[in-house]
């Protein structure tokens, strides 16, 4: 059964002029955004900055609430909650992010860290819960005293590990990582990635991973859904998106991905521009200023997300007549 | 383009002192490297090997803590290290330029981006307030800036990430340098982004035969835009060679590492190759070879003593025991 699923989400900040104006208009976050992420599996989410990504896992982690839409998980959707089934909901679903500098407080030991979801949800006395977070450090590959330690004591990579084991103590059954190893040196990103595939395995996680190093989340995902401008363009299983990418973006974004070797040839697309503006974004479909194949339909109907060739994508090359 | 390089280092050292001088930081560790015109050259390491200390040694633009301890620094010929400070300020933004990690940092806020692009042409050229306007211009030309006339009378916090640096760019580019150095140019930006500001980099390479060396922490720059490598760990060049020859034959097993680290589009769930531990600490290096501890094939001699450059094939060197076994 489908772990979480979110139907048509949508996130709009209203922006105002001065404190009691009215509403100039908004930002399209996150503008009708579908996707579903099954149990034990990941789907990654990949855009630069500004497509919304970080907003989608703001909404999944009830941090944001949703403009409109809904998301449903264990196919109860999240509006029809009490308070204590969010409260369930809230342990189910955890997360860790970019930066591990800013995530852990410089002042709590290491275990009171760990320890202190477990303190306030599920109430354990002292010993019990010591137990419990030396198997949480062992779990993530850091030695048992490094309880008794504080943050500044870690480096980069064992930062993230201890993020992972705060993650990992209400045993969640999603996992958000937004960047999670962005801010890592090139050595320690495989440690972390390697660990988080490990976890997944013996543990049967869900992840939504966020990143923009687009081979990062190809190699971790099972889907991908490639966003611009508050939309998903295409979306599908993450083999067939990445190796043969459809949509114009995705395949100007997966040219543009750094090769792993010199000899690799990618084909050179490059987009001319930048990203516009998601509070006055394009007509018709976002992205036909910068598409090397737009059509003069592009310009005046948005294209719908649809199936092609085994992913859904919006784009008109895809679509027959309407 | 002569046989002659256009930048040499002959063992270089940078290291900080203490203010007591008790303790002492290897920061650059006896780098020999040259550079010839039109070639680029790739510097990789990790957080702390030394790379941006490389690149400020080359500049000559250190902070008062680090000083170049030995080794020879030549440019076009002439020892960059006998210069004095007057003399290192006519060659610094004029014959080697340099473009930072940053935009925002390196541009003024308080002044116009026309300003801050003509200003290397007045100062190095002594042109005057209204040539200088027209070069600025023609330079946001040259990096593609849409309505250049317009954006000289902006000012930087007017511009996106991606526009900032094509600025900072043209900055570097406006008095016709020989040799330009860009430390992490591209780590800011969006992928999209990145790689038009790759390819500007290569087209204005091409029609000026710039030599440029390449900082960066990410080996798919190297592959995409670099002729040769060096790979730093801990102050030193542990390999060096043509690009091609160090992605498929690596010697030294951290090189090896972090090309199997990296991971490739199409790979699917899988496990990468991960490097145990954590780079070292430069103020209390272990003895022997410094990737000694996180080496899966290290040996003996490898604990008591360090290795030199040892040459595999002329043009590929690697401070390796394992060369020599």
């Amino acid at each position: 059964m489908t772990l979480l699923e979110a139907h048509d989400l949508t996130k709009h900040f209203p922006l105002r002029r001065g404190l009691f104006s009215k509403a100039l208009g908004a930002v399209r976050a996150v503008d009708g955004v579908s996707f579903t992420i099954e149990p034990g599996r990941t789907l990654g989410v990949v855009g630069e900055s500004g497509c919304g990504k970080s907003t989608t896992a703001k909404l999944v982690l009830k941090l944001e609430e949703p403009t409109g839409g809904e998301i449903r998980f264990d196919g109860q959707s999240l509006q029809s909650l009490d308070a204590d089934g969010i409260r369930r909901y809230r342990k189910s679903v955890q997360a860790v992010f970019q930066d591990p500098y800013a995530s852990l407080s410089p002042r709590m030991r290491v275990g009171s860290i760990i320890a202190e979801p477990l303190v306030t949800n599920e109430k354990l006395a002292k010993g019990e819960a010591k137990k419990r977070v030396a198997h949480l450090l062992e779990r993530v590959g850091l030695p048992e005293r490094a309880a008794d330690l504080f943050p500044h004591e870690f480096s980069g990579g064992q930062r993230q590990r201890i993020a992972i084991a705060r993650a990992l103590a209400l045993s969640p059954r999603l996992v958000v990582l937004d960047e999670p190893v962005s801010a890592l040196d090139v050595s320690i990103r495989a440690q972390i990635l390697n660990l988080l595939v490990d976890l997944q395995r013996d543990l049967g996680l869900a992840y939504l991973f966020i990143a923009h190093d687009l081979a990062a989340v190809a190699h971790m995902s099972h889907a991908i859904a490639v966003m611009y401008l508050g939309k998903i363009v295409e979306y599908g299983p993450a083999k067939t998106v990445a190796a043969d990418p459809k949509h114009p973006y995705t395949q100007a974004l997966f040219a543009a991905a750094l090769p792993a070797h010199p000899d690799e040839k990618r084909d050179e697309i490059i987009l001319t521009g930048e990203v516009p503006s998601p509070i006055n974004p394009p007509a018709g479909c976002h992205f036909h200023p910068r598409c090397p194949h737009v059509m003069p339909r592009c310009s005046t109907e948005v294209p719908p997300l649809g199936v092609a060739l085994g992913r859904e994508v919006a784009c008109h090359l895809y679509g027959g007549a309407p | 383009m002569t046989d002659q390089p256009l930048l040499e280092l002959d063992k270089l050292s940078t290291h900080f002192v203490t203010a007591r001088g008790t303790r002492v930081v290897k920061a650059v560790d006896e780098v020999s490297l040259t550079l010839r015109a039109g070639e680029t050259l790739g510097v990789v390491g990790e957080s702390g090997s030394g790379k941006t200390t490389l690149a400020l040694s080359i500049m000559r633009l250190l902070p008062t803590a680090a000083r170049i301890v030995g080794g020879g620094l030549r440019f076009a010929g002439e020892d960059l290290l006998a210069k004095s400070p007057s003399e290192m300020r006519h060659i610094r933004g004029k014959r080697i330029a340099m473009i930072l990690q940053d935009p925002m940092a390196s541009l003024n806020p308080l002044f116009t981006v026309g300003d801050q692009v003509a200003e290397p042409v007045r100062v190095h050229e002594h042109t005057g307030r209204r040539g200088a306007r027209e070069r600025a211009r023609s330079l946001l030309k040259a990096v593609k800036i849409p309505a250049p006339e317009q954006r000289l009378r902006e000012y930087p916090h007017q511009m996106s990430g991606g526009m900032r640096q094509r600025i900072v760019g043209a900055i570097a580019m406006s008095c016709e340098p020989r040799v330009l150095i860009a430390d992490e140019p591209t780590t800011s930006l969006d992928v999209t982004i990145q790689a038009q500001y790759l390819k500007l980099l290569r087209d204005l390479q091409k029609e000026h035969g710039l030599a440029l060396i390449f900082i960066t922490h990410n080996l798919g720059i190297v592959a995409r835009m670099c002729d040769s490598v060096a790979v730093m760990y801990a102050g030193r060049v542990i390999e060096a060679g043509p690009v091609r020859t160090i992605f498929n034959a690596p010697v030294h097993p951290y090189t090896q590492a972090l090309i199997e680290s990296i991971p490739r589009l199409g790979g699917g769930p899988s496990r990468l190759t991960a490097i145990d531990g954590q780079p070292p600490d430069l103020a209390s290096l272990p003895p022997g070879c410094s990737f000694q501890p996180r080496c899966p094939r290290a040996f003996d001699r490898c604990r008591e003593e360090a290795p030199g450059a040892i040459t595999i094939t002329p043009g590929h060197d690697a401070r390796c025991w394992l060369a020599v076994k």
